[in-house]
């Protein structure tokens, strides 16, 4: 990653899609960048971080990044704006009215769609906003496309003034593929130029714009119909005939070689004669879309036959796996070839879901959570979701982004008689709650809610590898900057001092106390985490424990923990005097992934677990 | 000229190098002119979750995803998940896979069972396996974050091109990142290389094997 921008051009490298927008972004004079953190767009800020002569940031959420970038374009330089699709969700107030105003500097906006779900909370289809917000749109089918587009993407967006949505998918942004590479072109800024007539949105002059808007949308049209971005391949076959974009473009060369397909690399506006031109062609026609069937809807309006989701799927990729059967379905065959080449069913084997890592300052927090009676969590985005897993449990509602803080006051004020003496937490990390939480707490403090909120502060934006925001004290190139003051944050938003703490998640004794407290007391409160995650540099590893087998008593307390370096090694039933059984688990450290966080040394009740080495130069440290 | 694709596919499980070993077996083919795509569905797989690398390389890829039954090899950085991914491998393909049993919380816990030998699991399939410990290997060399040479080493002699260039791919790696540590991995790939080959003469020698 480091370095790329070193390297001249013509070279031929391995990129992810991610990495080669950046390098195109960097090619394209960009004076701007902006994004927040989300699988799976994340890389693409970042690896911009190690280019030179452009501004990069993290910015506190998407739509305030967006608005950076409009600012940018509308001094008369480039901007680029990266985001995840339910990003754009939050930047969608800026982009409706972006769309009015237009682009002076070019303006491209990336939008990862996470096809599959790998690591989000929805599947959404972002090419929605193109129609929504009358923009083009540019699907990429690969690295070197997602290149070429993203230096096509300013030329289309300064043609036409517009902002242009490069629409990727988790199938795009994390393919690596070869690029051929080029030179940086600086662009002439052409400064700012006043124009309140289409800077300033008031209801008279944003009245002006819509009938320019639509006429702009014609003209892209027109502009699609013609772009050497949307083509044929040709195919003897014509029993079929495709028409696909973005990843499922490849899908379809791989697995009918030998049938005519139309791309769409810019498919919105629809290129509708293009389409009519081409179903002439072929006897039928499938349209191979990922996720919803928005091109199929409009080909079928212009009274075009066509076929799509009655034969595919409406969620996940469309893989050469999916696409052989379905098409087989169309044609009416039942394939014999096929049912014999899937002869192999996937073997039966555990589901092994995402952890929390060894001496993850989260783990303290869920194994509490976890034994308080009478409780509703709402919980919120970021490594802490996985709380809602074994063996916590802990989390009983998640939707998006800062929610926790809102449905908590929703679960408090929507209580009946049944709930009065139910505690309601919200649980939210530190990027999370500056991106949006902290309106959220607002509104608890505001309307006197019945909320304690868990803000874990683990210096980092943890999920997605541990970029920088503005409670870190760096900035996304990791130069020292602002850092935020939690305690005095919740303060300004109204909390009262005293209802504020802030402890020390690896001393379980003082969590419990505070969230025992906090939770009696019918007010908004807040107890803050400071311990950093075990993934950057701020951490600092201890010395590994492991568990004196022979005065393991199988309690099993240290398992509930839920630390991966833990693992029961035996269980047996014991009947009590009583007579009642109970299930006996003995445990294990493992000592290579121990990080001596010690949380399992203060839940185990024989003090079975003890220093994994006697001798250690900690010893003559101390 | 006919357009070969060769399909390797690595797993393992989220923080074992997985995404790594595959990334050199890329710079391999790719030193040796072949268009290249890897694809591997990264997020939450980096915490402790599954994860599985496609590797296609030949003239001219397109698809970047290996589809179940056309992987022309399988390389398991664990055992279970050599095994759940075994319906990806076609026909004569083969298994190469590390015994290591890498065990989670919701096993652990009790909520499911690992499988008592995946190795034979996947021979059942009628599939050719070759398996070995590579932590045994590594913790022998002195470094656990040896294994991923040493599962290289133990492809090498398994791939459409000669096993010096990927030892030359990894030595290369190391040489840019970390010198020191050239010489190790350039052990664990050859001792990696040696169990396979040990391997496979045991197996030629076992006339009832399978």
């Amino acid at each position: 990653m480091t370095g790329i921008h070193v390297l001249a051009a013509p070279t031929r490298m391995l990129l992810s899609g991610n990495e080669a927008v950046a390098r195109a972004v960097w090619e394209s004079g960009v004076r701007v960048a902006s994004g927040y953190p989300g699988t799976p767009a994340t890389e693409m800020l970042e690896n911009l971080t190690k280019y030179p002569d452009l501004y990069t940031e993290w910015s506190v959420n998407e739509k305030v990044a967006l608005e950076v970038a409009i600012g940018t374009s509308m001094a008369g330089s480039r901007s680029f704006c990266a985001m995840k699709h339910v990003g754009l969700n939050v930047a969608s107030d800026a982009l409706m009215t972006l769309t009015l105003t237009g682009a002076a500097g070019g303006m491209v906006i990336a939008v990862a769609d996470d096809v599959g779900l790998s690591s989000s909370q929805n599947e959404q289809d972002s090419r929605f906003w193109g129609r929504f917000a009358h923009l083009p749109i540019l699907e990429p089918s690969d690295s070197q496309e997602a290149y070429e587009m993203t230096i096509a993407g300013y030329a289309l967006s300064e043609q036409f003034q517009v902002p242009v949505i490069l629409r990727l998918t988790t199938r795009i942004c994390h393919v690596k593929a070869m690029v051929m590479i080029g030179e940086r072109v600086p662009h002439e800024s052409s400064g700012y130029i006043k124009n309140p007539q289409r800077w300033v949105m008031t209801p008279g002059f944003a009245k002006s714009r819509i009938m320019l808007m639509f006429e702009r949308e014609e003209k892209l049209r027109a502009s699609a119909e013609i772009s050497p971005l949307n083509f044929v391949v040709a195919g003897k076959d014509c029993s079929v005939g495709f028409i696909a974009s973005g990843p499922a473009w490849m899908h379809v060369q791989e697995a009918f070689p030998n049938s005519p397909a139309l791309k769409l690399g810019f498919s919105y506006p629809t290129p509708i004669e293009r389409i009519r031109a081409f179903s002439k062609t072929v006897e039928k026609l499938l349209v191979v879309e990922e996720l919803e069937p928005l091109l199929e809807n409009e080909i079928r309006a212009a009274g075009i036959n066509c076929h799509g989701k009655d034969f595919l799927p409406r969620s996940g990729e469309l893989p050469p796996e999916v696409l052989k059967p379905a098409v087989a379905r169309l044609l009416g065959e039942v394939s014999k070839q096929l049912v014999a080449e899937r002869t192999v069913l996937p073997a039966q084997v555990f589901p092994r879901p995402p952890t929390l890592c060894a001496a993850c300052p989260h783990l303290s927090i869920y194994y509490t959570v976890a034994k308080l009676k009478n409780i509703t969590v709402a919980g919120d985005i970021g490594c802490y979701t996985l709380g809602s897993g074994h063996p916590w449990n802990a989390l009983d509602v998640v939707i998006c982004m800062g929610a926790s803080m809102g449905m908590a006051l929703g679960l408090d004020k929507g209580r009946t008689e049944v709930d009065k003496d139910r505690k309601i937490l919200a649980v939210i990390g530190d990027s999370t709650f500056m991106h949006m939480g902290m309106q959220g707490l607002l509104d608890i403090t505001y309307n006197r809610g019945n909320v304690t909120v868990l803000l874990l502060d683990n210096r980092t934006v943890g999920m997605t590898g541990g970029q920088d925001n503005p409670g870190t004290g760096r900035n996304a190139r990791g130069n020292p900057a602002p850092k935020v003051d939690f305690v005095k944050l919740c303060e300004a938003l109204g909390v009262k001092p005293e209802r504020i703490r802030k402890v020390d998640p690896y001393q379980l004794p003082e969590l419990a106390k505070a969230l025992r407290e906090e939770t009696k007391i019918a007010e908004p409160s807040v107890i803050i985490t400071d311990r950093p995650c075990v993934l950057i540099d701020d951490f600092k590893r201890q010395p590994a424990f492991k568990v004196a087998s022979d005065q393991c008593t199988g309690c099993g307390l240290c398992i509930d923990v839920g630390c991966p370096a833990i693992s029961e090694q035996r269980r047996e039933m014991l009947k009590r005097p009583s007579g009642k059984e109970v299930m006996l688990q003995f445990a294990a450290i493992e000592t290579a992934a121990c990080t001596g966080c010690g949380i399992c040394v203060q839940v185990c009740a024989p003090k079975a677990i003890v220093a994994a080495a006697v001798q250690t130069i900690n010893f003559v440290k101390n | 000229m006919k357009n070969m694709i060769t399909n390797i596919l690595v797993v393992g499980v989220g923080g074992q190098g997985v995404m790594t070993a595959t990334e050199v077996l890329a710079e391999a083919a790719i030193s040796l002119g072949h268009d290249v795509k890897k694809t591997e569905v990264a997020g939450m797989s980096q915490r402790g979750g599954v994860v599985s690398s496609h590797l296609r390389f030949g003239l001219k890829v397109l698809s970047p995803k290996i589809a179940p039954g056309d992987a022309d090899i399988i390389v398991g950085f664990e055992s279970a998940e050599a095994l759940r991914w075994s319906h990806y491998l076609r026909v004569g393909g083969l298994v190469l896979m590390n015994t290591a049993r890498l065990v989670p919380p919701v096993v652990s816990g009790g909520l499911y069972a690992y499988p008592t030998d995946p190795q034979a699991e996947i021979r059942d399939l009628g599939i050719e396996v070759h398996a070995f410990d590579a932590m045994v290997i590594a913790k022998q060399l002195g470094d656990m974050r040896l294994g991923n040479s040493v599962m290289l080493g133990a492809i090498a002699d398994h791939l459409p091109f000669r096993a010096e260039v990927l030892l030359e791919s990894i030595l290369q790696r190391f040489q840019t990142r970390k010198p020191e540590m050239v010489e190790l991995n350039r052990r664990a790939f050859t001792a990696g290389r040696e169990a396979i080959a040990r391997l496979v003469q045991v197996e030629a020698l076992t006339p009832n094997f399978a």
